[in-house]
């Protein structure tokens, strides 16, 4: 049984639980910059409030899809950098690692982005992520008490997901 | 790793839930006919159907790009495709074709030869405007707009009306590019 609280604004940060060790954070996005979720398992060191913190990782992400895609030295078309881009044109990056985390990225062409944040020697995530989708179409995109395009508040979704996070090497 | 190929209509159909197809029509038959009651006017029902549709194609599409494995898309020409073939035998399990095809590729016709929704079903002289199958033109155009092509989606042919199989044009207003969403000086 789930239960909803229906507001608009993207959800503060939950305390850390112990479970889900290997990750230390996970974010959904939908097309339109809408954080539909966000998951903290272990995050040391906060610098941003929540709502700024949002708005810097979408807005990464975004401008690394650009860049990426103009920078293809495969792609012959010429797009500008900075004119939006139609779906299926371009690369798409997946990932990027820093000495202390790996940021694992994947889009649907519906515009949903999955963000995952663990350490630094995890393998190739992609996988995984699509894994993450699909449990986003079964928890929460079939149920009929979730409003697309407002934060996720399902609470088998969140169990699932955990669970399934603590699993990922 | 390789990627994954994407997997045909017929494979992923046999991997879904599947619903009792009587059940599935005997339902979608109710629904209209409590429409008909509730609202009485012919048109209002063909309206309410396609924003029924609608709803149902934006949450439809995550579980279509979540099952399928397409790719992307090149074109609108792909994107008719992978409706017909795809699209349509995974969730009805039926195959549609794709015809009609108009000079600029923005323009084309959906044919089908099997319904599930209409099994069972006359209209009477009563409800002759109504488009019995409007929630599918709801669906295509909702799940379309999720990946950004506003689409506008009619009935030419119906089979309830006298004519020979089911016939959807679809037409591509336009692509809608992502924005950035936020403004620079926020």
């Amino acid at each position: 049984m789930q239960f909803f609280g229906g507001s608009e604004i993207s959800p503060s940060p939950p305390a850390p639980t112990a479970s889900g060790n290997n990750a230390h954070m996970m974010y959904v996005f939908n097309r339109n910059g809408v954080c539909l979720l966000y998951r903290e398992w272990n995050r040391p060191l906060h610098t941003l409030n929540a709502q700024q913190d949002h708005k810097l990782m979408f807005g990464l992400l975004f401008s690394l899809k650009s860049l990426t895609a103009k920078m293809d030295p495969t792609n012959a078309g010429k797009g500008n950098l900075g004119v939006p881009q139609l779906p299926g044109q371009g690369c798409s990056f997946h990932s990027f690692r820093t000495n202390t985390y790996k940021l694992s990225f994947m889009e649907s062409p519906s515009g949903i982005k999955i963000i995952l944040v663990t350490h630094p020697r995890t393998g190739d995530l992609r996988e995984s992520l699509k894994y993450i989708y699909n449990l986003y179409v079964d928890y929460v995109a079939k149920n009929p008490l979730y409003t697309p395009g407002t934060s996720i508040r399902c609470e088998l979704f969140n169990t699932n997901l955990d669970q399934y996070v603590r699993s990922i090497a | 790793m390789a990627p994954v190929a994407p997997r045909s209509g017929d494979a992923i159909f046999a991997n879904v839930e599947r619903v009792n197809a009587e059940l599935f029509t005997l339902t979608y038959g109710a629904i209209v006919r409590q429409l008909l009651t509730d609202l009485e006017e012919v048109e209002e029902v063909n309206k309410q159907l396609d924003q029924m549709g609608y709803n149902i194609g934006i949450r439809l599409i995550d579980e279509f790009l979540a099952k399928s494995n397409v790719a992307r898309c090149v074109d609108f020409k792909d994107t008719a495709e992978v409706i017909a073939k795809v699209g349509f035998k995974m969730f009805l399990g039926v195959t549609a074709s794709v015809s009609n095809w108009d000079a600029d590729g923005t323009c084309c016709s959906i044919v089908l030869e099997d319904n599930p929704l209409v099994d069972f079903v006359e209209l009477p002289d009563t409800c002759q405007g109504l488009y019995y199958c409007n929630v599918l033109s709801g669906v295509i155009r909702g799940a379309l707009e999720m990946v950004s092509m506003k689409t506008e989606v009619t009935w030419v042919r119906d089979m309830l009306r006298g004519d020979d199989a089911f016939e959807l044009q679809v037409k591509l207003l336009k692509q809608v590019p992502e924005e950035y969403p936020y403004k620079d000086d926020e």
